[in-house]
């Protein structure tokens, strides 16, 4: 393992880039600033800024504190492959019906 | 055999390791895949209503606005609270994995003991969080047409405790009925009510609003009704956030066991901590199922 030898500071350092994100999510939750609450591509632009930095949170959690970044190439493709083509792919096709649902009510 | 990303020539007789990781670590990733797909589609389901009905679902900042002890509105600030405890046992979890790689027994236990605290304070948030919802804050009235309205004082929203005089905190139960609040509305003028489309209606409008499709008075939350608006809103915060709590739970269990067992010394006789790390996959899994409860239930 490629961490025996680093010590503990780069846990830290994830913590703090962590919290950080966190803490402007919730700032920015709070605030609302005005410029960010037009629609755009379905949804409000702050709620893609959202979803964008939960994505950054989320890739730091798994190649960082579940060490994927250190398995092999092979293990990490067989992992991410699914998440990446079907979570998408599940939230296109439900969303859009739901967009349809609301047309036809 | 241990070779290692090298068949030589006798690749379909077993012996090679294309992904180098042992056999429950594996394992661990695959069940932890099935799971984010799980989870993928609770959340995908949850967007399906909200898709649906975009003009009346509950606005977050509205429900979820109370912090234990305080008073007044704190819209996000306890659910950040949560997630910055469960981001910090993560990082204990880090720590105990990475002693356990310099076999540093003591170490371990300190930073397991420090994760297993961390998951029961959030376990104990998420009971508070959960009470709070279900006795409801500012109560609401339904519609014929499974539609919330809340009671308003001129642009902005007041709770169904104070028009009708009571106190919603104070360890009783309360129950009103429609006639009774249309009743107070005509007595107090000052009071009006928010549609669920958060449209605000005059006093006089409100009363012939109500009389025209009110059926009950709705305090607190449950799986049929819930004070916060589509019942279905009320049913996915208890399924989504009730088995994500449950992951916490069991994550919980399992460190208590790993605990006990490298107290024991067990992992130390077997010469590698690897149990320890295949449940700080499944913890910080957790973790990361909340980043995105977080983002898609109290933020978006």
């Amino acid at each position: 393992m490629a961490n025996e030898t680093k010590g503990n500071w780069w846990i830290w350092r994830v913590f703090w880039i962590l919290l950080g994100i966190t803490a402007f999510e919730v700032g920015l939750g709070i605030v609302k600033p005005e410029f960010l609450m037009e629609q755009f591509l379905g949804t409000k632009i702050i709620n893609h800024v959202f979803i964008i930095l939960t994505l950054i949170k989320a890739a730091y959690i798994v190649m960082e504190f579940m060490h994927l970044g250190a398995e092999t190439k092979s293990l990490r493709w067989t992992i991410l492959l699914p998440a990446i083509i079907l979570i998408p792919y599940l939230l296109f096709i439900i969303l859009t019906e739901g967009g349809y649902a609301y047309m036809m009510m | 055999m241990e070779q290692t990303g090298e068949n030589n020539g006798v690749a379909w007789q077993g012996g090679d390791r294309p992904y180098n990781a042992s056999y429950g670590k594996l394992m661990m990733w695959f069940f932890l895949i099935t799971d984010a797909l799980t989870f993928s589609g609770f959340l995908a389901a949850y967007g399906f209503s909200r898709f649906k009905y975009p003009d009346i679902w509950p606005n977050p900042e509205d429900v979820f606005s109370h912090f234990p002890f305080l008073h007044g509105e704190h819209p996000l600030l306890f659910v950040a609270l949560m997630t910055f405890i469960l981001i910090m046992s993560s990082v204990t979890m880090v720590l105990a994995v990475n002693y356990g790689h310099k076999m540093q027994k003591n170490k371990v236990i300190l930073w397991l003991s420090l994760t297993i605290f961390g998951g029961a304070i959030f376990l104990g948030s998420q009971a508070w969080e959960w009470g709070h919802f279900i006795h409801g804050d500012k109560g609401g009235i339904s519609t014929q047409t499974e539609h919330v309205v809340h009671i308003a004082e001129g642009e902005k929203l007041a709770s169904v405790y104070d028009l009708m005089g009571a106190d919603g905190h104070d360890g009783t139960h309360h129950h009103f009925t429609v006639d009774q609040v249309i009743t107070s509305l005509e007595a107090n003028p000052q009071y009006n009510i928010r549609k669920a489309n958060r449209m605000y209606l005059t006093n006089e409008d409100a009363i012939a609003y109500l009389r025209e499709n009110a059926t009950e008075v709705l305090l607190g939350a449950n799986l049929k009704n819930n004070e916060y608006g589509h019942p279905l809103f009320a049913d996915y915060f208890f399924f989504i956030t009730g088995f994500h709590g449950f992951h916490v739970f069991s994550g919980v269990v399992i460190l208590i066991v790993i605990l006990i067992n490298v107290i024991k010394g067990t992992y130390e006789r077997r010469g590698h901590y690897e149990m320890v790390e295949k449940v700080g996959l499944y913890w910080h899994f957790v973790d990361l199922v909340w980043v995105f409860v977080f983002t898609f239930f109290y933020l978006v």
